[in-house]
């Protein structure tokens, strides 16, 4: 194993070598680096010249300059001491500074965009896998196959000029007339009646139950004024807490074993109980509060699941935690949704941004930058989640359908263990095992991507100085980008060989 | 006499027996041989690997339709406006301003169906966007296809050699491919339009497959290295085949499947990495147009102008969408195991 990571880690260090070296040498050929300077004249031109010169040392020959470039990383890797900057570009500002502000937007972007298609993905995979040959089945290979035809600029710039400004508008008057309710109903009572399957009968009662509950869920919404001053609120949430131990119950345990049953719903009564006691807590907090806190009533709830769930503790004890984390998230959901009528009134009432990943001098709560954050993301990560859930929703398919078409799957079936058990534990797990490589790969293709999105919504991302930097003939932002994407490239191909090895024990690594 | 006699009746039911089973196995096997070969005749035609997967590709009703769109494109972009100096049936030129009829809304109307004087409309400089877009359509596909060529040789003889060779070659040649898949394709696909853009789609479309080639190549020396090691292989080196024989007559005709498939995918990968490096402005530069520059160059118009966003991106989205359906018919019909339509 350690064998295995210095073998590797070794062989990357070298990659990212020669990967550097064609990039260098790719960039600086790409045109001239005074080409802007054509059309003027005079002492400027001259003084220009010399200080570009100076700073990315054009006088020097191009192999030694890449090895002055080099030098310059090299200096970040030397623990300190020798100033880091990662060269300069060629107004001669040192690069590193350049890097890491645009490094956070981009990368909160990216790892957004993959969580979310990771998920989604996955979700509508194996339900499509499980419901094979349904018209659910057909009608999401359709989809993501236009997905996968969609050019990512092209996306970007409908959802910008059309999804925001008419969002916008209708969010500054949320209503809806009766007939658009009836069809946001009906169409939800389609997707659900296809996605449930089944009998014509049951089609039918899934159908008008989720079309009801739609459409009336939506009425409440409008009524109460919610999409102006959304949240959860204290009902909302109990609701919630109970709504999540018996969804998890039935995901992870099924419900023969009413102990491991309890054990959930105490574990979501402890997280209600902790929800309340936070109210005044969470007000403006840090991040460091929040985790810590999280944490704390992780642990609680695993206690009190496991003394609960008695002969099932382990069990009960894992599905706790889980509750933990997803009241957690949800406690999170609903401070952020709380912060939004102030942003929205300090954003004049156009609350999506189209442009921009922040708003400038934003000045307020923890919850207020936070959601704040969340509104810019929303287009571009729109565009950048559709295309690799696509991707992800193909592969959980077919690594699933092969998975369920194993030997192992019809013995677990005929020792009459539950369908659930067998599709949870017996065929997910296994299916899950292919995905990893998958994800190494989708995260330096969505680092591509990003570079696409910035350019739509005018970020000034990693993207931005990249283009910029190709554009100016400018090695300097160009290489900082490339070591970001470079490294990371490598290094989820090295995760996802170890994931690999220790999810599938046939795999030795050596 | 008697002797004779009983030796007879010794041998006797040895051979009836022997009859008895022939002619069980007859009936066994259903009627005397020679209506035996008639059945056969009748149920079973003989068909060959290639007949078969033709059948499966045709059953695939997704690949038929975007075959079918595919060619439609292909014979409306090529023959509309001519190629090459070949006139075409539409009068308009591509570059030729002309005043702006009606803002240069598009006259397209399909019921009843007309083209009227401008289809698609006209840009802001008034020129006809019918064969505007019809000339970008042109370009990105004589891109796609250049890049999917290009990118099927290097990727085949690449993964070829370092899977049948084996050792210090596939070391050596592995380790190229690992350097370039680490730079994501659309950054070193734009390093690269800097350098080739500007002289010509062909030169650009040639440097574009020159850097898309290793997923192929992986994919082809996996093929090779557990085709190496099968009886077929075997035997035929043992009487003598050369390697150069080994290769082309027996271990590629097998990985056909793969190359055939991942091809079709990089040329509709092709379609949208030209088109977004038109719109970073790193790809086809003018006098040449492609479908992501147009987008590109009215991308200031869209709120007044829409149609002159949609129309190249249906045309990018139908290419694309056309392409891939037919590398998933291709998939399940060389690869059956993997079907996704029930058949």
């Amino acid at each position: 194993m350690f064998y295995f990571i210095a073998k590797r880690t070794v062989i990357s260090f070298f990659i990212m070598l020669a990967a550097t070296t064609l990039m260098y040498f790719l960039t600086i050929s790409s045109g001239d680096p005074f080409e802007d300077l054509g059309e003027t004249s005079g002492p400027e031109k001259a003084a220009t010249i010399a200080a570009r010169t100076a700073a990315m040392n054009l006088d020097v020959a191009p192999i030694p300059r890449y090895f002055l470039w080099l030098q310059d990383v090299g200096h970040c890797l030397v623990p300190g001491g020798i100033s880091c900057t990662l060269g300069q570009d060629r107004t001669g500002a040192a690069v590193l500074p350049q890097l890491e502000n645009a490094m956070g937007s981009t990368l909160r972007l990216v790892v957004v965009a993959t969580v979310l298609a990771l998920v989604l993905g996955v979700v509508v995979g194996i339900v499509t896998a499980i419901r094979q040959y349904s018209t659910f089945d057909y009608s999401i290979t359709f989809v993501s196959f236009l997905l996968f035809s969609l050019p990512l600029f092209w996306l970007s710039t409908l959802l910008k000029q059309y999804l925001a400004i008419d969002l916008n508008t209708w969010l500054d008057n949320p209503q809806f007339s009766y007939l658009t309710i009836a069809l946001i109903g009906v169409v939800a009572g389609v997707i659900w009646a296809v996605v449930v399957g089944g009998d014509r009968r049951r089609r039918l009662v899934v159908f008008a139950v989720a079309a009801v509950a739609t459409a009336l869920g939506l009425y409440l919404l409008l009524v109460t004024g919610w999409f102006v001053t959304p949240g959860f609120g204290v009902i909302g949430m109990l609701v919630s807490a109970a709504g999540i131990a018996v969804l998890w119950t039935a995901l992870l345990a099924g419900f023969r074993r009413r102990r491991v049953l309890n054990a959930a719903l105490a574990a979501a009564g402890v997280s209600f109980a902790g929800y309340l006691v936070s109210i005044q807590l969470l007000n403006d907090p840090n991040w460091l509060v929040l985790v810590a806190l999280v944490v704390v009533l992780a642990i609680i709830c695993y206690v009190v699941a496991g003394l609960i769930g008695g002969p099932f503790r382990a069990q009960a004890a894992r599905i706790g935690v889980v509750i933990a984390v997803s009241m957690s998230l949800l406690i999170v959901v609903d401070r952020l949704l709380q912060a939004y009528p102030t942003l929205s009134a300090k954003a004049g009432g156009r609350p999506i941004p189209t442009t921009g990943s922040q708003s400038a001098n934003l000045e307020g709560t923890f919850w207020e930058i936070n959601l704040d954050y969340a509104l810019h993301l929303i287009l571009p990560t729109i565009a950048l989640t559709l295309i690799s859930f696509a991707t992800y929703t193909r592969y959980t398919r077919a690594s699933q359908l092969d998975v369920m078409n194993q030997d192992y799957i019809r013995t677990a079936r005929a020792k009459g263990l539950s369908e659930r058990t067998v599709l949870v534990k017996h065929a997910f797990r296994n299916a899950m095992i292919p995905i990893t490589t998958l994800m190494a790969f989708d995260f330096a293709g969505v680092l591509g991507g990003a570079v696409i999105t910035e350019q739509v919504f005018g970020w000034n991302g990693m993207g931005k100085l990249f283009v910029d930097g190709i554009n100016a003939v400018d090695p300097g932002p160009v290489m900082a980008f490339f070591l970001v994407v470079g490294t990371a490239a490598v290094l989820f191909n090295m995760l996802a060989d170890i994931a690999y090895a220790f999810l599938d024990p046939r795999i030795t690594l050596s | 006499m008697s002797k004779n006699d009983k030796q007879r009746d010794d041998s006797r039911p040895s051979v009836e027996l022997s009859e008895l089973t022939l002619l069980s196995q007859d009936s066994d096997i259903a009627g005397s041989p020679r209506t035996r070969d008639q059945t056969a005749r009748v149920q079973t035609e003989a068909k060959s690997q290639g007949k078969l997967i033709r059948e499966r590709f045709f059953r695939h009703k997704g690949a038929l339709a975007g075959i079918t769109l595919l060619v439609l494109v292909f014979v409306l972009a090529f023959s509309s406006i001519g190629f090459a100096g070949i006139p075409g049936w539409w009068d308009k030129e591509y570059d030729v301003l002309a005043d702006r009829f009606n803002e240069g809304r598009p006259t397209l109307t399909l019921w009843p169906f007309s083209l009227g004087e401008h289809p698609f409309g006209q840009d802001v400089l008034g020129r006809d966007y019918f064969a505007l877009t019809m000339r970008g359509t042109q370009t990105s596909l004589i891109i796609a296809f250049i890049v999917g060529l290009v990118a099927m040789v290097i990727g085949t003889t690449v993964g070829a050699i370092a899977g049948y060779f084996r050792g210090w070659t596939e070391a050596f040649l592995m380790r190229i491919t690992d350097v370039v898949i680490t730079i994501p394709t659309l950054v070193i696909a734009a390093a690269v339009a800097g350098i080739v853009a500007k002289a010509g789609i062909v030169p650009f479309a040639l440097f574009l497959g020159v850097v898309t080639w290793t997923g192929l190549a992986r994919l082809v020396r996996g093929e090779f290295l557990s085709l190496r090691e099968k009886e077929f292989v075997e035997s035929a080196k043992s009487v003598g085949a050369s390697s150069t024989r080994i290769i082309f007559r027996h271990i590629l005709p097998n990985t056909v499947g793969v190359i055939i498939v991942s091809t079709t995918l990089a040329i509709s990968g092709a379609i949208l990495l030209e088109t977004a490096l038109s719109y970073l402005g790193l790809g086809v530069s003018a006098p040449d147009t492609s479908l992501g520059k147009a987008i590109n160059d009215n991308r200031s118009a869209l709120t007044v102008r829409p149609w002159l966003f949609l129309w190249p991106g249906a045309f990018i989205i139908g290419i694309a969408l056309a392409v891939n359906f037919i590398g998933d018919g291709l998939r399940d019909a060389f690869d059956p195991k993997q079907t996704r339509v029930k058949q």
